[in-house]
């Protein structure tokens, strides 16, 4: 979009750039295509078992109805309690087939109950705010982009399949496939609507590294494992953010595998046993080098990298 | 490593600098989260005023935190925190801002109607096409009475077939009788009518062609029908009849259509923009006028359910048809010329 894809991000080329009104690039992720298939066909099946459950209640409540009518004698009340249920039942279908998308998209969070457990959600595709009207457009498409063909191979497949069958099916898998053919994974309704689908991330804040090692006691084993410069212009922050992640998880094996890597790669043997505090120590003192170095305008960005 | 003193708590434990610089910092990341979390979830109103207030102040810092992050700390995990953070803050504070209900205010005080008159090349195409349906279905028909029962669904033909005489066809205008089944007449008409126009809008993405198609198809079995009345000398009654909620629905029919055919179209000649953002905004502007469409079928559902079978005169039938058709067009020409441009 705006900006070009930080380096830092690598892989699926799902990232995009969005400038807040700030000037702040926020990376943010499309949503995949899994996910959004299932958010699909999560709202679907909650369509469905609504639109059933409504159909069973008000149709009980009309046999119910009816049945205390003709005891009292009073067809003509009867029939007309029923029509008005009718008339409810006719709108509930209506309802729950075009608004519910509309309904929760429009909401603060941008998304379906099926988006929000699949963690995704819309936006605007100009970085701006998701109007009203995206919303409604996008989700009218879903006529013929979903109901109006799967009702067509229904209706053929009823009929014994043949050509109608596959054409039905094509006009389906154009549009199913829609996304699978553009930069930003757009479907016909996202589109003419100007909208986009991406992933929704929440995350807790995590301890902070450095006082998390305080905290349980270690902080003397820093001087117990104490790095020279040369020992820690090894790595980069690629690495730091391995090791990071390393920590964070916490496994004794992936610990002592690390450890032995890096102990090889600067050439020190001590640490045996103490896998956990080696790490916490070269971590930090990694890390406060780099972080000092990113203050003077140094940064490096792997061990490939020079430095500076 | 520099050993500065620092304030209190963990801030004094964290070692580095940027792990300061976070602790200071992370209570009033903790804040915006609950509130954006609560905003999510919808519940405004437990929000308190102070929260409202400091949630744009709240978003703004952390949106600085996180260039600030970005410069000196190599916290992955802070790092990505925050960028969670600022993109759902991002959402909630530049978030429709419009409610549902300011919306629809801007949208019937002049809103819908600029935006049907910002696709007047549409709307005039699809009501020439209208016509030439009108015009081949009572010209299919005329020379070849069996292309009837192709142009007009069976449901819908009822007693109005060819060769029916005119006290049956009299008969079936009348429809005064009984007054029970109105409402949920009223009420299949709308739901069957409004999924239509939803559909002829969407096909319109296909370039507009399925669209014009689906006008000519729909237009076609109006012209056969008008030509079985005309057989019988019952034309002026049959308009009548029709009109009472045919000139609504006809306005919502073309009207869909029209907004069908304006994204095809724009897709299909995007003029300076990119095919893209021109199908964007064609695709928004149509999408209000389908909002209009489905109010109009719903206005038309009541006056076929209920003003139709009420009124049996023809006289007074096409003065409610034409009154409302005139509402209709002074309601779209004249309101919202001030506040929306051509492009609303």
């Amino acid at each position: 979009m705006s900006a070009p894809p930080s380096p830092r991000l690598r892989g699926s080329g799902r990232e995009r750039m969005l400038v807040t009104p700030e000037g702040i690039a926020l990376p943010i992720t499309l949503a995949s295509k899994g996910a959004r298939a299932g958010a699909l066909l999560m709202d679907l099946v909650f369509v469905a078992l609504l639109q059933i459950a409504t159909t069973v209640a008000l149709a009980s409540i009309a046999f119910g109805g009816l049945a205390g009518f003709f005891e009292a004698g009073e067809q003509s009340g009867g029939l007309g309690a029923v029509e008005f249920l009718f008339v409810v039942w006719i709108i509930a279908m209506f309802l729950f087939r075009n608004a519910w998308f509309l309904f929760f998209e429009l909401g603060p969070r941008g998304a379906t109950p099926g988006k929000r457990i699949a963690g995704i959600r819309v936006a605007a595709r100009d970085n701006g705010r998701l109007s009203v009207e995206m919303v409604i457009a996008r989700n009218l498409l879903r006529d013929i982009e979903l109901f109006l063909p799967l009702v067509f191979v229904a209706s053929a497949s009823e009929e014994g399949g043949g050509a109608a069958g596959l054409a039905a099916l094509a006009w389906f898998m154009v549009f199913a496939l829609f996304p699978f053919w553009n930069r930003d994974r757009l479907r016909a309704g996202d589109i003419v609507a100007g909208t986009l689908v991406v992933e929704q991330p929440k995350r807790r804040l995590e301890a902070a590294m450095s006082a998390a090692q305080a905290k349980s006691g270690e902080a003397d084993t820093k001087q117990a494992f104490a790095f020279t410069d040369a020992e820690l212009d090894v790595y980069g922050e690629y690495e730091l953010q391995t090791l990071e992640r390393v920590l964070r998880e916490n496994r004794r094996e992936s610990l002592q595998k690390v450890q032995q890597t890096i102990a090889a790669k600067i050439g020190r043997s001590d640490g045996q046993g103490q896998e956990r505090a080696f790490l916490d120590a070269y971590y930090g003192q990694l890390r406060a080098r780099l972080e000092a170095g990113m203050r003077l305008g140094e940064r490096k960005a792997d061990k490939f990298s020079g430095k500076g | 490593m520099s050993a500065q003193p620092s304030l209190t708590g963990a801030i004094e434990d964290a070692a580095l600098r940027s792990d300061r610089f976070r602790f200071e910092r992370e209570a009033d990341w903790k804040r915006l989260e609950a509130i954006v979390a609560r905003m999510e979830r919808g519940q405004l109103y437990r929000l308190s005023d102070e929260d409202v207030q400091a949630l744009p102040v709240l978003y703004r810092t952390a949106a600085s935190s996180l260039s600030v992050a970005r410069e000196i700390s190599l916290d992955a995990a802070t790092r990505a925190y925050l960028e969670a953070l600022v993109q759902r803050a991002w959402f909630v504070v530049y978030g429709p801002r419009s409610s549902l209900g300011t919306w629809l205010r801007g949208f019937i005080g002049g809103g819908w109607s600029a935006s049907v008159r910002a696709m007047w090349p549409d709307v005039l195409i699809a009501l020439a096409v209208m016509v030439a349906g009108v015009v081949a279905g009572w010209l299919l028909v005329a020379g070849d009475p069996d292309w009837y029962g192709s142009l007009v669904p069976g449901g819908l033909a009822d007693a109005r077939v060819p060769g029916a005489s005119r006290e049956v066809l009299m008969q079936s205008l009348d429809g005064t009788q009984g007054s029970s089944g109105l409402a949920a007449f009223a009420a299949y008409l709308f739901s069957n009518n409004a999924q239509v126009s939803i559909l002829a809008f969407a096909l319109g993405f296909a370039f507009g062609v399925p669209t014009l198609m689906l006008l000519v198809h729909n237009t076609a079995g109006l012209g056969a029908m008008l030509w079985l009345f005309n057989g019988q000398g019952l034309l002026p009654e049959f308009a009548a009849w029709l009109s009472v909620h045919g000139t609504t629905e006809l306005l919502a029919i073309l009207l869909a259509g029209a907004s069908g055919l304006h994204i095809g179209r724009t897709m299909a000649f995007p003029g300076e923009l990119g095919v893209l953002e021109a199908a964007a905004l064609a695709g928004r502007r149509a999408a209000q006028v389908m909002t209009g469409v489905v109010l109009m079928l719903v206005i038309a559902a009541l006056l076929e359910g209920f003003a139709r079978q009420l009124v049996a005169d023809p006289g007074g039938r096409l003065t409610i048809g034409l009154f409302v058709l005139a509402l209709w067009l002074a309601y779209i020409l004249g309101t919202g010329r001030n506040r929306y441009g051509a492009d609303a």
